[in-house]
C-alpha cells in the first residue's frame, strides 16, 4: 500500500446513536455507497485523515520517482529506456492527480510538501530501499507496482470522489508499469547468463519482505483502520490485501523460476490461500521513522530539485506577468 | 505554487463527443495551463481537444441547493414522453 499508518485521530469507531444529526447523515450517505464531494459536509476528521492519506499517497508517487530515475542512464537498451522514462512520466503524473485530490480538501500543496521535507508527513516505506541492480528495476515494477495495484484496485471504490476518480486514472496505467517490469525479469531468466539470472534471484529476496510490508502493520495493529474502514476510505484491511498480492504473486514467481526468501511460504489446500512466514516489523516501524537505508538520501534529492527549481517557477511567473502587461498595453 | 493559478481541465475525447471535465492543474498563465494539461491528461491518446479555465471563474450550485434546485423537476412527469400512452395501433412514435 503507499500509505500505511495513517493516523484517523478517533479511538474507537462511534455508532449512530452518538452522532450528531449531521454526522448521522453523513455516516448514512457513507453507507449507501454515495460518493462525498468537495462541497458536502463532512466531519473534521475524514478531512483530516483524507488529507493525510491522499498526501502520503501523492508524496510515494513523487519519491517513488527516484530509485527508478538512478537508471535512466544506465537502462542496458533504448527501449527499456524508453519504457522507465514513460514509467517515470506516468508517476509524476499520479502525484500530480493526487495533489488536485487532496487540494479539494482544502489542504495547500506547498505546504503539504513542505510537511514532507520536514519529516512530518510519511511516504510508502518502500522507497527507501536502494535500488542496486538493473533486475531491481524489474522486481520493483513487477512487486511494488504489483502490490500498488492491489490496493489501489480497491481504492476505486473509496468513498471521497476526487479521490476514486484520481485511483480510477491512476489504476488504469499502472498495469503497464506492472507488465515492464516482469517482462524485464522474464528476459533475463530465459535469455541472460547465470550472472544475470542470479541478479534477478537477488533483486527478489531484497525486495520481496519490503513489498510485503507495503500494506502496513497486521490489521490488530492498525488502530486507525476500524475508522478508514467505517468512513470507507479504505474498503480492506491490510492483512486481506496483503494475501490478495500473495496470493496472485506467487504462482508468477514459479513462473519465472525463483523463489522467495520465505521458507513458511507454502500453499494450503485447506484455506486455499497461501500461507507464509511472519514479517520483520522492527524493520517496518524502523524504516517508518526514517531509519532505512535510503531515508535520507530521498528527502534531501526532493528537498534538493525544490530549491533548484525555483528560479524556474519564478520566471515563470515572471514571464506571465510580463506577457499580461504587455496584452494589456497594445 | 500558491502563486500559480489553479486552471480545471476538459478533454473531449472523440471528435462529436462532449469535452468532460478530467481534473485540473496549477499555471502562471493559460499556455502554461494547456501545456501542462497536454502532459498530465493525454498521454495516451486520451483526447482531441483541451479546454482550460481558471478555476475562480467557475461558479458551481452547492450541495446543501440541491433540493431547491432539482426537487421542482421531480413531480413534472408529463415532461417525459413515457407519459403519454398511445394505443398500440398507433405504432412507433
Amino acid at each position: 500500500m503507499y500509505a500505511q499508518l495513517v493516523e484517523t485521530g478517533a479511538k474507537r469507531v462511534k455508532s449512530l446513536d452518538e452522532m450528531s444529526p449531521e454526522e448521522r447523515a453523513f455516516q448514512e450517505k457513507i453507507d449507501a455507497e454515495t460518493k462525498i464531494e468537495p462541497k458536502n459536509w463532512m466531519p473534521e476528521g475524514y478531512r483530516k485523515t483524507l488529507i493525510r492519506q491522499i498526501s502520503q499517497h501523492a508524496h510515494s508517487e513523487v519519491v517513488g520517482m527516484l530509485p527508478e530515475g538512478n537508471w535512466v542512464t544506465r537502462a542496458p537498451t533504448l527501449k527499456r529506456k524508453l519504457q522507465l522514462m514513460a514509467k517515470i512520466q506516468d508517476e509524476a503524473g499520479h502525484g500530480l492527480y493526487l495533489y488536485s485530490a487532496m487540494e479539494t480538501l482544502g489542504a495547500d500543496r506547498d505546504e503539504e510538501i513542505e510537511k514532507l521535507h520536514q519529516g512530518k508527513a510519511k511516504y510508502s516505506s518502500i522507497f527507501n530501499y536502494p535500488t542496486l541492480n538493473w533486475a531491481d528495476m524489474g522486481a520493483v515494477g513487477w512487486l511494488v507496482d504489483g502490490a500498488a495495484i492491489v490496493n489501489q484496485v480497491v481504492l476505486q471504490r473509496t468513498s471521497y470522489g476526487p479521490y476514486s476518480r484520481a485511483m480510477i486514472r491512476i489504476c488504469k496505467e499502472e498495469s503497464f508499469h506492472q507488465r515492464q517490469g516482469y517482462q524485464i525479469l522474464l528476459d533475463m531468466m530465459r535469455e541472460g547468463t547465470d550472472e544475470q539470472k542470479q541478479m534477478v534471484q537477488d533483486a527478489i529476496n531484497r525486495l520481496w519482505w519490503p513489498a510485503l510490508m507495503m500494506f502496513g502493520p497486521h490489521d490488530d495493529e492498525s488502530p486507525n483502520s476500524q475508522q478508514s474502514m467505517a468512513w470507507k476510505i479504505k474498503r480492506k484491511s491490510n492483512d486481506e490485501l496483503r494475501q490478495m498480492f500473495i496470493d496472485q504473486t506467487v504462482p508468477q514467481l514459479e513462473y519465472l523460476g525463483c523463489t522467495a526468501p520465505d521458507p513458511d511460504l507454502k500453499w494450503n489446500e485447506e484455506t486455499g490461500h497461501y500461507d507464509f512466514g511472519e514479517i520483520n516489523w522492527q524493520e517496518f516501524y524502523d524504516v517508518l521513522k526514517g531509519n532505512g537505508p535510503c531515508n535520507r538520501e530521498r528527502i534531501n534529492t526532493r528537498k534538493k530539485a525544490i530549491e533548484e527549481g525555483a528560479w524556474v517557477r519564478e520566471a515563470a511567473v515572471a514571464y506571465a506577468k510580463k506577457q499580461k502587461q504587455r496584452a494589456a498595453a497594445a | 505554487m500558491s502563486e500559480w493559478r489553479l486552471y480545471e481541465v476538459f478533454v473531449r475525447s472523440k471528435h462529436g463527443l462532449n469535452h468532460k471535465h478530467v481534473g485540473s492543474v496549477h499555471a502562471a498563465d493559460a499556455e502554461m495551463a494547456m501545456e501542462n494539461a497536454r502532459d498530465l491528461y493525454t498521454r495516451r491518446n486520451e483526447g482531441v481537444s483541451i479546454w482550460v479555465v481558471p478555476s475562480d471563474m467557475i461558479t458551481a450550485s452547492a450541495s446543501d441547493e440541491k433540493e431547491v434546485l432539482f426537487d421542482p423537476s421531480e413531480d413534472k412527469v408529463y415532461r417525459h414522453a413515457s407519459f403519454y400512452e398511445l394505443p398500440d395501433e398507433v405504432g412507433h412514435m
